[in-house]
């Protein structure tokens, strides 16, 4: 669920504000938004991919929320893993990150083919 | 009128796969379309956190059309349409490269252009994109409460609320799309908690009818704790039990109750080491959110084994919905058209899931139809005199007897443990099928009787009667079908029935009615 906005990124465009589909986020004048319905956080992570500044941390228990230390998370490169891994935004001209979603196809083709053998 | 209140020719209700497809054809075929999204046209519904394939067969040899057609009506036991799956394997070959200004398809090391399939949140991008293009106007976090009808019971608009803006909006409109997804009950399936089954409901309210709401039993695999429900990886998984034993559940498309078997035993864990070294390199480019609770617990997956659960899909890979009348997506109540999940999938799917694939190709593909058909709808010479209507919501909106106060949090909770247990869903019988339709008749008469929100908790209010009332649908449906076929599986009625290799059709709100259609496939005989 979400946990934290990393205030000292947040650039207060309010996407996730916008972007998220369980309205968990509240607008605050230009600041960091408020995490105002954290309760309703349905843990898709869609607001992480949609955060230009790789400001937000949602962490991956849906059930509960777990509190994370700020300056952990920082060293860790978790934040914006998502956004760079799926080439969003400023990754999609680099090459390491390409979509290679289409690869499903094979992957099960193999997967299929490993079971039979076995 | 105030800024709230709008007049449009097209209404599309649901900003997912199929409402985008929807919004795009009615405004390719000429109409003026609002889309009234829930949450946000991106990021709402199964499809923006997923990465749909689509049924996809090249026409060419003539031959393999004609063979997916007839592995996919064999699984389909009895309830699926050869006509309709020709129909959306056609359409969707047709579509899937329009698409192509607003989605970079990317190319395989032969050089050849994939478009088969799409990651989600770049997929509803594209199709924001172009229905933008194209003048829809977009209204994001504007929920749908009940739909508006004239004295001849013509859908002519909506009702909702602005959930950021704050106070309701009305929209007349020519015709309305409800494109509104399944329901997955709340289930922390990825994505799922904006499908609450309240498009359901609207559409009944207004006379529409729905079929094979009993074909709502399934389960996709996920890391305990965690919405992570991508099971391409567990193709290659191993199970154990809480001592580490092996468990004899080889992958495929049965493991869900073999699965859901142990775990009513005990704790269930995976491991994924026998994914190829290859495959694992590029999973994070294949599915990048596949890893993202591994890397947050810190967890290897192809290393180490982690606990694993099922989250229950209820009519989201189920099957059942709203019942399709026509080639157009009709739902037998003027002005009303259905497109994706909130539609019945049988035609296509019968009584096995569609999974990803049939499905994506049903969304597409009714949502065209839907869209092109309202658009058609919107132009005959009465629609431009629609004046207003009536707003015809029950349930969660307007009690029946005294209003007061109803714990919401415990109607979800009461939905949750009668359809989401594995062995009331995945292993019905008719006595706990019975129970389960005693305790949610229960909850429906607190919510039908005297849920009277406020304007903090409209929506909520009216998602719930939405949950309760699709739960009573799957329910009744299931005690009807007293066999077992495909999804719905019967501990006390193990073998399927020659006799019940036809639809069912589910009518109704408060007396819910089951109707056995006559014949699968001619749906102009029946009724």
């Amino acid at each position: 669920m979400i946990e934290l906005i990393i205030e000292d990124r947040c650039t207060g465009c309010d996407a996730c504000v916008t972007v998220c589909p369980m309205n968990v986020f509240d607008a605050s004048n230009g600041g960091p938004p408020a995490i105002a319905r954290a309760d309703a956080c349905q843990t898709c992570f869609l607001c992480e991919l949609h955060c230009d500044a790789d400001a937000l941390y949602v962490g991956p228990d849906c059930e509960a929320r777990a509190p994370v230390d700020e300056a952990a998370l920082l060293a860790s490169g978790l934040l914006g893993a998502y956004r760079r891994d799926s080439g969003w935004g400023d990754w999609a001209t680099d090459a390491r990150y390409a979509n290679q979603h289409w690869r499903m196809d094979a992957i099960f083709a193999r997967a299929r083919a490993a079971a039979t053998q076995r | 009128m105030n800024a709230a209140d709008l007049r449009t020719d097209v209404l599309v209700i649901g900003g997912g796969l199929a409402g985008g497809w929807a919004a795009i054809a009615a405004a390719r075929a000429g109409a003026s379309v609002i889309l009234a999204e829930k949450g946000y046209f991106g990021t709402s519904g199964v499809t923006a956190a997923a990465g749909p394939g689509h049924w996809w067969v090249p026409p060419d040899p003539p031959e393999a059309r004609r063979e997916a057609v007839a592995q996919r009506n064999a699984r389909a036991l009895g309830l699926g349409d050869p006509r309709w799956m020709e129909r959306i394997i056609d359409l969707t070959w047709r579509t899937l490269p329009t698409l192509a200004p607003y989605y970079a398809f990317p190319i395989d090391e032969h050089g050849r252009t994939q478009y088969r399939g799409l990651r989600g949140p770049e997929y509803l991008r594209a199709l924001r994109e172009w229905a933008t293009h194209l003048g829809v106007r977009i209204l994001d976090h504007h929920p749908a409460l009940e739909l508006i009808a004239d004295r001849d019971g013509v859908v002519v608009g909506a009702n909702g609320v602005r959930r950021q803006a704050g106070g309701g909006w009305t929209i007349l409109a020519g015709a309305v799309v409800l494109a509104t997804g399944g329901c997955a009950f709340k289930s922390r399936l990825l994505g799922c908690h904006t499908n609450t089954g309240e498009g359901l409901l609207m559409a009944v309210e207004a006379g529409a009818e729905l079929s094979g709401m009993e074909l709502s039993a399934y389960y996709t695999v996920a890391p305990a704790r965690s919405t992570m429900t991508r099971s391409m990886s567990y193709m290659f998984a191993r199970y154990f039990d809480v001592d580490d034993r092996p468990l004899d559940i080889q992958p495929g498309p049965d493991v869900t109750r073999a699965l859901a078997a142990a775990m009513l035993a005990g704790p269930v864990f995976c491991r994924l080491d026998r994914t190829p070294e290859d495959i694992q390199a590029v999973m994070r480019q294949v599915q990048p959110n596949f890893m993202l609770p591994f890397d947050r617990w810190n967890i290897d997956p192809y290393r180490e084994r982690f606990e694993v659960t099922l989250r229950g899909e209820g009519t989201v890979r189920g099957v059942g919905g709203l019942r399709i009348i026509d080639d157009a997506c009709g739902v037998g109540v003027p002005g009303l058209f259905a497109a994706g999940d909130v539609a019945s999938r049988e035609p296509v799917a019968g009584a096995t899931s569609g999974g990803g694939a049939q499905n994506s190709a049903w969304a597409l593909s009714s949502g065209q139809w839907a869209g092109a058909a309202a658009a058609r709808f919107s132009r005959r010479p009465t629609a431009r005199r629609v004046s207003g209507g009536a707003p015809i919501g029950g349930a969660g909106i307007r009690p029946r007897r005294g209003g007061r106060p109803v714990d919401l949090v415990g109607v979800e909770a009461a939905v949750r443990a009668e359809m989401l247990p594995y062995d009331k869903s995945l292993f019905r019988s008719g006595a706990t099928l019975a129970r389960s339709l005693s305790a949610l008749d229960q909850v429906w008469s607190e919510i039908a009787d005297h849920a009277d929100p406020d304007d903090w908790d409209r929506l909520r209010t009216r998602e719930a009667a939405g949950l309760v009332a699709t739960a009573r649908w799957c329910g009744v449906a299931a005690q009807a079908r007293n066999e077992s076929r495909g999804l719905h599986q019967r501990t006390d009625a193990p073998g399927t029935d020659p006799r019940l290799a036809r639809r069912l059709r589910v009518r109704g709100i408060d007396r819910v009615l089951v109707l056995p259609e006559r014949t699968v496939g001619a749906l102009e005989d029946v009724g």
